[in-house]
């Protein structure tokens, strides 16, 4: 079940038959944020039927604010504003989905290597997570990026992936490392488990919510990050996304000549949906850490 | 044998530092020369007839590339030529080298970086001890809610919107540059206003995004700190709040903020990069977005390799900072 992935962090997943019951409060804020990342995937699923047309066609009177016929005015070519926000959603959400998990795929295999084994491969693999933890990622990016010769999604893709995961196998490992010490791990080990059923079976489902976790803060960073390369130009600048427009209105003196509507919109969007997973890991946080709980903690007399 | 251990601490740690820079330069050296087609020599064949065969040298010196040395030697002649600050020569700014194009820039992003950072630092800790304290409150726990969202928004998008607004429309602000174009750089009172009002807005772009990262961690730790016994203890002693929340609470949640400095100046220097960028604002940032313009690779590698640098530095000063603040490292 899906659900199990919001279970608590420390303690371990309870039997089959009680998982089945354990529904978590949603809060306020994990339906606010579910029900913005609900929107915004299906306007990039039914992108075809919300603003029909392509998106990149310079069919219309350029430089119009707001109007019945482009609700989000046109750009300095000619392009409906809406139309192109609606279509970029899809390239936006595909980056920020597929390289926050591929980042969140490497942080779980390399955390929990490091962790489980401990010892002279921890000790390399901690040095290379605290080697990408400190190296800026963005300037990296912009290195990394700015040698490739074909700017297709899959490299912009894989960059972000490589530059995204140190946080993530950081925190995985030192939590691998305190689940090693507990009693059922140690149980699973008497009993002579083979490694792989101890990770995948004791440890891994503890860390659950954990990997949630990272996966949102992953995909918000990929987001942002696909975001800024875009707008500097350095994606695929003919592909519709909501970095590519704001690249395209920046490159237009969009500012300069008061289109406020083609550069609002994008960024709007970028931030909607980022807000939208960081509320919703902002729940998560509370759901899985007791203590982060409303008036668990009364400290100031009342 | 307190101070003993201490030290150990600093030279693990100058140790590691060390190792991240050579990482750093190998990883300078080795990405060009991975990518399809080795995207070295192909932009060296690109080059080939459009620049001055001085720049042209200069590259090959920046890449370690000469085609009668093993990739070998190149490595170490590339590593050799790094460390004696031979970074080669800018194409950008013909024919000036890459060390001075970055020793004329780098203090503009140090200013505008530490500026930004150290009050971003202190706004956020302050509102993240409020909002632990206090909470429960509606503003405390909005608070939290709203950076939380914030903390999504793209740093260029904040710098761009603030431009138009503050610096376009309402021409409070000026909307480029350093300086002021009659200001002549000297230790003069105006110069200094001219200064701090051109990096007014960058700045403030860059606060009003960081700020929740530091808020938000300071807000968490307090909470958890404050469930400890011995804060227990301390309100069963009688002790007044404001103490408590003081010298129990926010100095023992400090020391983890400190901890994941590393990556949180990484985030700001990347959004420095984009925010130099939107504001013409003369730092390094804005020259490595020039140089990837322009493929001036000598000036991006070198640019590179400073940013590491300074991020290093940075930490190891944190790092110093920590252990006077906890004693236990000395302990251990």
């Amino acid at each position: 079940m899906a659900k199990s992935a919001l279970a608590p962090a420390a303690t371990p997943v309870a039997p089959r038959a009680m998982r089945r019951h354990y529904v978590p409060h949603l809060t306020i804020k994990a339906w606010v944020g579910l029900s913005i990342i609900a929107l915004f995937v299906i306007m990039a699923v039914f992108a075809p039927m919300i603003a029909p047309g392509n998106p990149n066609a310079e069919t219309f009177l350029p430089d119009m604010p707001p109007s019945a016929a482009n609700p989000l005015g046109t750009t300095a070519l000619g392009q409906d504003v809406f139309r192109q926000v609606v279509w970029g959603a899809r390239n936006s959400l595909l980056v920020s989905v597929v390289a926050g998990s591929l980042a969140t795929f490497i942080a779980v295999l390399i955390g929990i290597t490091a962790g489980f084994l401990g010892g002279w491969a921890d000790r390399v693999l901690s040095f290379v997570i605290t080697l990408f933890l400190v190296i800026p990622g963005l300037p990296l990016l912009i290195v990394l990026s700015s040698y490739v010769p074909s700017k297709g999604q899959g490299v912009i893709i894989f960059v972000l992936a490589i530059t995204g995961w140190a946080w993530g196998a950081r925190t995985l490992r030192s939590q691998v490392l305190s689940l090693r010490e507990r009693d059922y791990v140690l149980h699973a080990r008497l009993v002579g488990q083979p490694w792989y059923s101890i990770v995948f079976a004791e440890i891994l489902p503890n860390m659950a919510s954990l990997v949630v976790n990272n996966l949102l803060f992953a995909m918000i960073g990929s987001l942002l990050a696909a975001a800024g390369l875009d707008f500097l130009g350095l994606g695929n600048v003919s592909a519709v996304s909501w970095g590519t427009m704001l690249y395209w209105a920046q490159n237009n003196a969009a500012l300069l000549n008061g289109l406020w509507w083609w550069f609002i919109p994008p960024g709007l969007a970028i931030t909607l949906y980022g807000g939208g997973l960081a509320l919703l890991n902002f729940s998560l946080d509370e759901i899985t850490n007791p203590r982060l709980r409303k008036r668990v903690v009364k400290v100031h007399a009342e | 044998m307190h101070r003993g251990s201490g030290l150990r601490f600093i030279a693990n740690k100058i140790g590691l530092y060390l190792l991240i820079f050579w990482a750093a330069m190998t990883l300078n050296f080795i990405i060009p020369r991975l990518m399809p087609g080795n995207a070295a020599s192909a932009l060296m064949a690109k080059a080939q007839g459009k620049i001055p065969p001085a720049a042209l040298k200069a590259l090959e010196a920046a890449f370690g590339i000469s085609t009668h040395q093993s990739p070998v030697q190149q490595y170490f002649s590339y590593l050799k030529n790094t460390l004696t600050g031979h970074l080669g020569i800018s194409f950008t700014y013909f024919p000036v080298p890459v060390a001075q194009v970055i020793g004329e820039m780098l203090p503009w992003t140090l200013f505008l970086i530490g500026f930004a950072t150290i009050i971003a630092f202190a706004l956020g800790n302050l509102i993240g001890v409020y909002s632990a304290w206090r909470r429960g409150a509606a503003l405390a726990d909005a608070l939290p809610v709203g950076f939380t969202v914030m903390s999504a928004m793209p740093y260029f998008w904040i710098a761009l919107a603030l431009l138009y607004v503050l610096g376009f429309t309402l021409n409070w602000f000026p909307i480029a540059h350093a300086y002021g174009g009659g200001v002549s750089l000297s230790f003069s009172l105006r110069t200094l206003g001219s200064i701090l009002y051109h990096a007014a807005l960058p700045a403030f772009s860059i606060v009003i995004t960081s700020m929740g990262g530091w808020m938000m961690q300071m807000r968490n730790n307090l909470v958890s700190v404050l469930a400890d016994d011995y804060v227990l203890l301390a309100q069963m002693k009688g002790l007044p709040e404001r103490e408590i929340m003081q010298n129990y609470g926010a100095r023992n949640a400090l020391l983890p903020v400190l901890t994941s400095f590393a990556m949180s100046l990484g985030f700001v220097v990347g959004g420095a990069v984009l925010v130099e960028d939107v504001f013409n604002y003369p730092g390094i940032g804005f020259a490595l977005v020039q140089a990837v313009s322009n493929s001036d690779y000598p000036l991006m590698q070198g640019i590179f390799l400073i940013i590491v640098s300074a991020v290093l530095v940075a930490n190891f000063i944190v790092d110093l900072l920590y252990t006077f603040l906890d004693p236990r490292i000395s302990r251990t």
